[in-house]
């Protein structure tokens, strides 16, 4: 079958990868894909996806998550897009290219960006069963079921940037890893002797085994076929039961080959300034595959953008385009887990007359240099053990710092470190490299497009969407660019207080304020002080006083005294409002278990009173239709029955859901219903910026959705795999690996440090999964904080949680067998004993509703209503 | 409960038309929080004190939902005046003018409140 070309001229890409869908980018932000017809040959079995990012698939990334193009792109632009059918042959003088299914298309400019393929050294044995390479999904997919089936222990061949994270993440499906590296120090092409040494105590520390200065020999199976060692050049035997190759890549030109285009050497296919190969001006290529003006194939995925962007310059130009590609920078960051080690610009100090200044503490795992020019320009550097400085560092690169360079590397401490911000940067440093994005375009997304927070300034100029590197510099930047052009950012809670909520918290903590009285009047803005505050500031206040209760010395009853003002309607009558008035009530259920006794009394109290029952999605019983003055009668007969508050009502702990787990499922590898009762108790009546939902699944199957909560855990065969961040609702978002294979104390201990932390810094209604998507640093920071204690505050925020579980009650409990406190469970002041007569019911499928006519008389209409007011 | 106000033998009136009506003792009112009367008509009233000791008192029902819930909502002080917030859908009241600050087409009704 043969597609004939329209009457629009074809560009053909061969590679939907990385650089290729930049390439179709390119084209589409040019107008090329609306004058040309484009196609696309994908060889992988899906479109293009991230594959910097690969690894993070270990740590919940799904391939969705990873994908970089979506089917609106693609339909929006009519990119003719052929998934899992690569180009086979092409034809020069006839101008086609033949794919596997048969399909020949003709094309008027070709585009190659076919990638790497991973270098496999010609070891005997080498494709034995278990044997893998690290490139694609489907790599990973395979080393994933083999791991989690047929090995314990995995070696990776090549200790170099994609060796090490290939070992990570074998040591994170459980296995005890090993890494084999020929060279005399791991990742020998970024980092010299000095940082070897120090990167490889940080990795051995990790657990992980490294044999470095030995290669291997060849890989020993077993009667099956299956690998069962690899013999060393040093003479010894490393038994493993996989064997992971990541010893470099090598560019994919062998369609070049085969249709006469010129390759180099040592391979790729040559290219000149634009792109375009020198042997047929119709012909280009990008990316990895490509062998540079310069004489360098690129195996960064930055160098590619920039070819991508290079190539569709000069088609849109006709052979004039003005943008050229002439080299790049190597820089990198390790993406490992818990390890920070970076090399930019001239690591190796191979320029002329180029100076070194290093400080190296070995004892802490601490190395850095930066490379000096005679005029003191910052030509590069190596960071290992910490890389805090590597964005700014890396975009002052090719001028002279502001400081001086030994200021630059001391650690924070040791002297007075370099507080260099963003703000000296030049407006040309680049920021983002992965995208090619300078300090000027970020700026001006921030003044002309009026971007106000880093997700829209992402999204304007896609910064910060590769490797994620720079996120950090870019938040900086942005805020510092906001406070610049003086748009006013009021970060202030409400009209009442220009502190944020995280402020407030600390003002309330240090100040020791158990009054909202006092802090309004002290704290407040100036119009606001002596008024009576609102209703933004009122609940977030009185939510902070409860938080802190215990350890500034409030009452943590939050309906005592003054207290009582704060609280929404909810959390006043301790059940959660309906629309017409009435209320329901949600006793406690933790981890959904329920002995069949309580069932009863939750059945005969529901019918006694009349009451509507539905199972809630959070796996426990709601009770709907009370009347205020029913309240009380319905409470005193659940906590006689032992049951107490669900919070259902509360910006606090709701539920922490489970699965059936290891008592009763075939699959499972812990009890999680037990956890998840334990969890429950623990940090229930926990006041917080937002609700909290928690789950337990006893397996990776996940039955108990884990992974949509604030904090989810899944039991491994080692212990537990704690996630946070997650959330359902409007902007769902699963939630991220925290820690893994964490004990039961420890895990108590990692969920108390990050619940404290993010009461602590959070803003008011702020879920963990948009408080974790908007602090700076992310998920990285918060890790350093409450898994390595990075602020030294683990201690307090461990105590906060304890002085709250251990003073915590039960607020209805408490209500009842009070007469002051039932005082106010009465429909009206006057006539305590009416009941409201708007609040009455009709049937519907043997149960009650509101009845809805009553409520409409003399109501607004429902459109007015929307417009009006429920987006406030 | 620990209350402001000096309040021992005080009672909190509400102006109707046919003369001036008793709702309950003034130290039952919480500054700051609601409470909701019922009137010889049926309609229903929300009065409430604030921090000052100044008394509202406006229509209990909140126009948005057909609820009887304003007696419900927070309070607070918006440019120098008293305001309730509706606890369904958040909308607030003036207090002393029965005025929707979020949709000035609606107001509820206020009432003349006083401690004697
Ligand atoms: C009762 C229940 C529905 C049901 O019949 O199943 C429910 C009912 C309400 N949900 Fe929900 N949610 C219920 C489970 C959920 C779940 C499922 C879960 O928890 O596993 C979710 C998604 C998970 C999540 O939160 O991430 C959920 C996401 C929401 C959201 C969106 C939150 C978000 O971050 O986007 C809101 C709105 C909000 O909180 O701002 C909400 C708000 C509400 C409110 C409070 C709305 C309101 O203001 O009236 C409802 C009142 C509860 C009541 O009157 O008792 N409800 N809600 C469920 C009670 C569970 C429980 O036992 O406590
Ligand atoms: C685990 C891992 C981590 C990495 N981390 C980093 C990092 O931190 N920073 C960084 O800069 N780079 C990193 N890289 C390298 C980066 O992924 C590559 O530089 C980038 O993907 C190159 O893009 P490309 O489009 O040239 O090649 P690829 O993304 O490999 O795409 C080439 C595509 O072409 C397809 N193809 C090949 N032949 C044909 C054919 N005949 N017909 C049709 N399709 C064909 C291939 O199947 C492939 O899908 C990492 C790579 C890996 C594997
Ligand atoms: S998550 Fe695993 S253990 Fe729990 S019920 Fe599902 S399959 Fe069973
Ligand atoms: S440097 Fe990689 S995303 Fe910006």
């Amino acid at each position: 079958m043969t597609a004939t070309p329209g009457a629009s001229p074809t560009i053909v890409l061969v590679g939907h990868g990385m650089v290729g869908q930049r390439f179709l980018e390119a084209l589409a932000e040019r107008g090329l894909t609306a004058t040309h017809r484009v196609v696309v040959l994908c060889e992988e079995p899906r479109p293009a996806y991230d594959r910097v990012q690969l690894t993070s698939y270990f740590s919940g990334k799904t391939p969705e998550d990873l994908s970089l193009t979506d089917t609106a792109f693609i339909e929006q632009h009519g990119i003719e897009l052929h998934v899992g059918d690569p180009a086979e042959s092409v034809d020069r003088a006839a101008r086609t290219v033949t794919a596997r299914s048969g399909l020949v298309v003709g094309y008027d400019v070709l585009v190659l960006a076919t990638g790497s393929y991973p270098f496999v050294p010609p070891v005997p044995n080498k494709d034995a069963e278990g044997c893998f390479v690290y490139r694609t999904i489907e790599d990973l997919l395979a080393i994933e079921e083999y791991a989690g089936t047929r090995a314990t222990v995995g070696a990776v061949v090549g200790g170099g940037l994609l060796g090490l994270e290939a070992a990570g993440a074998l040591k994170g499906l459980g296995l005890t890893s090993h890494i084999v590296e020929f060279a005399p120090r791991l990742m020998p092409v970024q980092v010299d002797e000095g940082g070897g040494a120090a990167l490889l105590r940080t990795i051995e520390e990790m657990g992980l085994t490294v044999h470095t200065g030995v290669g291997t020999q060849e890989i020993v199976v077993g009667e099956d076929g299956a690998v069962t060692g690899m013999k060393l050049s040093d003479g010894s035997e490393l038994a493993t039961d996989m064997v992971v190759f990541s010893a470099g890549v090598r560019p994919r030109d062998q369609l070049a080959r085969d249709c006469g285009l010129a390759v180099g050497e040592r391979g790729g296919i040559t290219v000149d300034e634009r792109c375009r190969t020198v042997t047929d001006p119709r012909v280009f290529a990008i990316g990895e595959c490509a062998l540079a003006a310069d004489g360098r194939v690129y195996g960064l995925v930055a160098p590619g953008y920039e070819q991508a962007e290079t190539a569709a310059a000069a088609i849109a130009a006709d052979g004039g385009g003005e943008k050229s590609f002439t080299g790049a920078d190597l820089s990198t960051k390790l993406k490992l887990l818990g390890v920070d080690v970076a090399s930019f610009g001239d690591a190796h100090g191979t320029t002329e007359d180029c100076l070194d200044v290093v400080y190296s503490d070995s004892r802490a795992g601490l190395y850095k240099k930066l490379v000096i020019g005679r005029d003191g320009t910052l030509l590069g550097g190596i960071l290992v053990g910490d890389a805090e400085a590597y964005g700014t560092l890396r975009a002052f690169t090719g001028s002279v710092p502001p400081v001086s360079p030994e200021a630059l590397v001391l650690p924070a401490g040791a002297g007075a470190p370099a507080q260099l911000g963003p703000s000296a940067l030049p407006d040309d440093a680049v920021i983002c490299s992965c995208h090619n994005v300078t300090k000027g375009t970020i700026r001006g997304a921030v003044t002309e497009h009026r971007c106000t927070t880093v997700p829209e300034v992402k999204k304007c100029t896609k910064a910060g969407t590769g490797c994620g590197s720079c996120v950090k510099v870019l938040g900086q930047l942005v805020n510092a660019e906001l406070e610049a052009s003086g748009v006013e950012v009021d970060k202030g809670l409400c009209g009442c207080f220009a502190q944020t909520r995280e402020e407030l918290y600390e003002i309330v903590l240090a100040l020791r304020i158990t009054s909202y009285r006092d802090l309004l009047d002290r704290h407040g803005r100036e119009a606001a002080r002596g008024g009576d505050g609102c209703e933004v500031c009122k609940p977030a206040v009185g939510s902070i006083i409860a938080s802190l209760a215990p350890a500034i010395g409030a009452s943590n009853y939050v309906l005592d005294g003054e207290q009582a003002a704060l609280q929404d309607t909810n959390d006043h009558f301790l059940a959660n409002l309906q629309k017409n008035g009435s209320y329901s009530v949600v006793p406690r259920i933790p981890g959904g278990e329920i002995a069949p006794e309580k069932l009863i009394v939750i059945g005969e109290i529901a019918r006694d009173f009349g009451l509507y029952t539905k199972i809630t999605g959070g796996q426990r019983i709601d009770m709907f239709g009370a009347r205020v003055e029913q309240l009380p009668l319905i409470w005193a007969r659940l906590v006689d029955a032992g049951f107490e508050s669900g919070h259902a009502y509360g910006k606090s702990l709701r539920t922490v859901k489970s699965c059936v787990g290891q008592t009763w499922c075939r699959y499972g590898v812990q009890d999680s219903v037990r956890m998840a009762i334990d969890l429950e108790l623990r940090y229930r009546g926990l006041r917080s910026p937002h609700k909290l939902k928690s789950a337990v699944s006893g397996c990776q199957r996940e039955c108990a959705e884990a992974r949509s909560k604030d904090f989810g855990v899944i039991a491994t065969a080692n212990g537990w795999n704690l996630y946070v961040g997650g959330n359902g609702g409007a902007t769902p978002r699963h939630a991220d690996l925290l820690a893994q294979d964490l004990s039961d104390a420890e895990l108590v201990r990692l969920i108390d440090r990050f619940l404290m932390f993010y009461i602590r810094t959070a803003d008011r209604l702020e879920r963990t999964s948009t408080w974790l998507e908007r602090i700076p640093g992310g998920l990285d920071h918060v890790r350093d904080v409450v898994v390595h204690d990075s602020l030294g505050i683990c201690d307090e925020l461990e105590a906060l949680m304890a002085a709250h579980v251990s003073h915590y009650r039960d607020e209805w409990a408490e209500t009842i067998n009070d007469p002051e406190r039932l005082a106010r469970f009465v429909s009206f002041v006057n006539a305590p004993d009416t009941p409201d007569p708007v609040v009455a019911f009709v049937p519907e499928r043997d149960q009650i509703k509101p009845d809805l006519p009553l409520l409409d008389i003399g109501r607004r209409p429902a459109d007015e209503i929307l417009e009006g007011s429920a987006t406030r | 409960m620990t209350l402001a106000l000096e309040t021992t033998d005080l009672k909190v009136r509400l102006r109707l038309d046919d003369g001036w009506f008793t709702v309950c003792d003034l130290s039952t009112l919480i500054p700051g929080r609601g409470v909701a009367a019922l009137l010889p008509d049926g309609r229903q009233v929300a009065v409430f004190a604030d921090r000052a000791g100044r008394l509202h008192a406006i229509d209990n029902r909140d126009p948005f939902t057909g609820a009887a819930v304003l007696s419900r909502g927070l309070t607070g002080t918006h440019q120098g005046r008293p305001f309730v917030a509706s606890p369904l859908l958040k909308q607030r009241f003036d207090l002393e003018s029965g005025r929707c600050l979020d949709d000035e087409t609606v107001r509820v009704t206020a009432y003349e409140v006083e401690a004697a």
